[in-house]
């Protein structure tokens, strides 16, 4: 009764009741609401927008500010008398003999040359011990030292100019890391030491430059930060993109193309298809562990070689390539094939001649925004055993995939971990050097799309 | 991609045989607390010899150790750092491998420091301190309670009144072995909760010292699973917390800690090669003998390891904060003779 009674009045009420005019320059209520609704879309995009930025700037920020420090290393000149007494005590010359005296034996030759140098300068040496004074210098100058020598035996009993690093903490000063403050507390440098570097600082046996050994030299151990380099993290990762363009750029595009082009639409491809999608899914660490189960379990191949990152890393591309080179081969269109066929071209002519060429640029894309993924890349490394100390730069390729390497993002991985403050700043550097790279590769990646990309 | 896979694995086999080369460096991998110490004699050797600079890599005391375990060969590493002794079950492991003859190289030993934000509040612990405030269970009145203490004034008066948080370091690591007997258990003795946990067991001691190393779960200690930067990282965003390092490491970084003495006393390079500081172990590395002959340099690796130039009073690695052995010209014959390890006792 009721609802029979209530429902032909309320659609009454809504066909025949009176409508108010509505101008279209008057904003009524519904359009101020959905005027309103889209302002607060628009707000929130902008403040995704807005937090993205802040939080990439900030990261970048953080980077830029603890790690371009990096780039300048500071060394103190110093002449230095290669006494063959310590050097070479019969004085026959034989080289065999020189390089009996280890690293230890060059010690004394630096504190006699520190201490000389000073006292020629006149530089107040702050009451400090000649061993204190000594430890202005980086412990990896013996070494220095010793390389020249068995290198040049014949300067031996002359004084010879050389340029070593300052240590960590000194180097850390000039930086502004450490303070006279922090100096008071820490154990490994005192205020005197300090004062004694400005000194030197001043009357110009010491100076702050460009760091190229930073690029070039090897890791370092946990005493001497300030000699830490990337050199052979550098080229494992250099030997590493190689191995990975060229194993996954042909088997990705030949897989592609077939996939694409030849195969037929049955269950077995669908199959394919679908793990392909899935495995540029798995997360890395997954490849990790097989590469470690298959290639150096299985396989018999070293540890901490780049060949092996490169096969990892490989599998871990190979997706994606997949992926971007089939996007690339069906953006061409149809009628370029009819045509080529039309004329009378076999299928795999029409591929190689028309098609692939088309391609070409997306596919390219799609490689080097690989390859960029692949040199990030840290988790499977850590399983290969990459993540180790390696000094020994790795021989020329192919013998040199076999050898041991690091790698860039592994390479700040274990700088993080060190006990010595200075590799903080090591590895922020070190980020900055692999975001560079990253940087440029997806700039080419950019520029081979805008140049040479067809759209139909 | 399964195809893939077979296909690059039939590559890399040929690539791999047409370049079937021994190995020349020495490899080894294991604790990271010995990490550094190895590092530092890796960079020297490869210096001051005409052999390559070893790859060394960390992992943890148990991985190295298992990696040694995993037979003879070029493609299993040479040496085994570990921050705790090898256990039965490695031997064992080893045994069923082929790797029969192992030596035991003990380098010095590692002190386990207390330290927190060096601008806070002094502590002079006592292991029964830590005992009574981040263990699950402590005794009062002769009963095991549960642990409600918030302050480690509440814990013993004459520490100052700051909240409890301790940042200690996670199970997987050879620290957290030490940790647990040197300080947990023998601050549960000091206590008497031991001997109320003995009592509960019916007189199980094994099962008395598990059940002191179970710790409070409410958020006042907290395990770091990562190394001491971590925990570091941690004391600077929480000014409040303690952490656990070790005494190297506290040694690089003097002017952000402070640490607390355990017992009255002051660690320091000194105190525990003297025994005066209570919480402190040996460290170690493993050597497959069966590689000795065949991996070039690796006899002299160790040897140059145990010199005194290396790990003497006043060499490099004593610099950092390594302990020196007081045994050492033992260790040093040990090692040129190639003593291989009798059983545990």
């Amino acid at each position: 009764m009721t609802v029979n009674s209530q429902s032909p009045t309320s659609s009454s009420q809504g066909q025949a009741g009176p409508r108010k005019s509505r101008s279209l320059l008057a904003v009524d209520a519904h359009t101020k609401r959905r005027n309103a609704s889209e302002a607060r879309f628009q707000f929130m995009g902008k403040l995704a927008v807005g937090i993205g930025i802040l939080a990439l700037v900030g990261l970048l920020a953080s980077i830029l500010a603890n790690g371009l420090s990096s780039f300048r290393q500071t060394y103190v000149t110093v002449d230095i008398f290669l006494d063959p007494a310590k050097l070479d005590k019969d004085g026959s010359g034989d080289l065999a003999k020189i390089a009996k005296v280890t690293t230890f034996g060059y010690k004394p030759l630096i504190k006699r040359a520190m201490a000389a140098a000073i006292a020629e300068h006149g530089i107040d040496d702050q009451g400090l011990k000649a061993k204190k004074i000594a430890a202005l210098i980086s412990p990896q100058a013996p070494a220095t030292l010793r390389n020249y020598v068995l290198a040049h035996p014949d300067q031996i009993g002359k004084t010879v100019a050389f340029n070593l690093l300052a240590s960590g903490r000194i180097d850390g000063y000039f930086k502004g890391r450490v303070t006279m403050d922090s100096a008071k507390l820490d154990r490994n440098i005192s205020p005197e030491q300090l004062r004694l570097a400005d000194e030197m600082h001043r009357v110009g046996l010491l100076e702050t430059r460009f760091n190229w050994a930073f690029f070039t030299a090897p890791d370092a151990s946990d005493t001497r930060p300030e000699a830490a380099g990337l050199g052979v993290a550098i080229l494992g990762s250099a030997y590493m993109m190689i191995v990975v363009l060229l194993l996954a750029l042909p088997l990705g595009v030949a897989a592609s193309i077939y996939l694409e082009e030849f195969s037929k639409q049955n269950f077995l491809t669908d199959l394919i298809e679908v793990n392909i999608s899935n495995l540029a899914a798995v997360p890395s660490i997954v490849f990790g562990i097989l590469g470690l189960a298959v290639f150096i379990n299985f396989a018999g191949l070293p540890k901490s070689a780049p060949i092996v990152g490169g096969l990892v890393l490989t599998l871990m591309t190979l997706p994606t390539i997949i992926i971007a080179t089939r996007a690339a081969l069906k953006a061409v269109p149809p009628s370029i094939r009819e045509a080529a066929l039309g004329v009378g071209a076999s299928k795999m002519q029409t591929v190689f001649h028309h098609v692939l060429p088309l391609a070409m640029p997306g596919i390219l894309t799609g490689a080097i925004i690989g390859l960029a993924q692949a040199l990030g890349e840290s988790a499977p490394l850590l399983l290969i055993g990459m993540v180790a100390f390696v000094r020994e730069y790795p021989a020329a390729p192919p013998e040199g995939f076999f050898d041991p390497a690091a790698a860039l993002p592994v390479q700040i991985y274990n700088w993080t971990t060190r006990g010595d403050p200075a590799f903080v700043e090591r590895a922020s550097g070190a980020i900055i050097v692999l975001l560079a790279f990253l940087l440029t590769m997806n700039i080419v990646a950019i520029i081979l799309r805008r140049r040479f990309e067809r759209r139909w | 991609m399964s195809f893939a896979i077979r296909l690059t694995t039939v590559a890399v086999a040929a690539l791999a045989a047409g370049s079937a080369s021994a190995r020349d460096q020495i490899q080894i991998a294991g604790s990271s607390t010995v990490l550094p110490y190895a590092t530092i004699v890796a960079e020297a050797f490869g210096e001051n010899f005409d052999f390559p600079t070893p790859v060394v890599e960390g992992g943890g005391s148990g991985a190295g150790r298992k990696a040694l375990c995993e037979g003879v060969g070029e493609n299993t590493i040479d040496i085994a750092d570990s921050s705790s002794r090898i256990k039965q079950s490695d031997i064992d492991n080893c045994a069923s491998n082929g790797v029969t003859e192992i030596q035991e190289v003990r380098i010095g030993y590692d002190g386990i420091v207390f330290a927190s934000d060096i601008n806070g509040n002094k502590f002079a612990f006592t292991p029964a301190d830590w005992y009574s405030a981040i263990a699950a269970k402590v005794a009062k009145d002769g009963k095991l309670v549960d642990n409600t203490a918030t302050s480690w004034h509440d814990v013993n008066a004459d520490l100052p009144d700051q909240e409890i948080l301790a940042y200690i370091p996670g199970t997987k690591h050879g620290t957290r072995e030490v940790f647990d007997k040197k300080v947990i258990v023998a601050g549960c003795k000091a206590t008497g909760a031991y001997d109320l946990f003995k009592e509960q067991s019916g007189g199980d001691s094994k099962a008395a010292k598990k059940m002191c190393n179970m710790l409070r779960t409410d958020g006042k200690s907290v395990d770091v699973d990562g190394d001491y930067t971590e925990t570091l990282a941690r004391l600077a965003a929480n000014s409040q917390a303690i952490g656990v390092f070790g005494l190297s490491f506290y040694q690089n970084n003097t002017d952000k800690l402070q640490v607390a003495t355990m017992g009255g006393v002051v660690p320091s390079v000194e105190t525990i090669a003297s025994g005066e500081y209570p919480v402190s172990r040996p460290l170690y590395f493993y050597v497959k003998n069966a590689h000795l002959d065949v991996i070039p340099g690796l006899q002299e690796y160790i040897e140059f390891f145990v010199s005194d130039d290396m790990a003497g009073p006043d060499g490099p690695l004593a610099e950092y904060g390594l302990v020196p052995d007081p045994e050492l010209a033992k260790t040093q014959e040990a090692v040129a003779n190639r003593t291989p390890m009798g059983p545990l006792e």
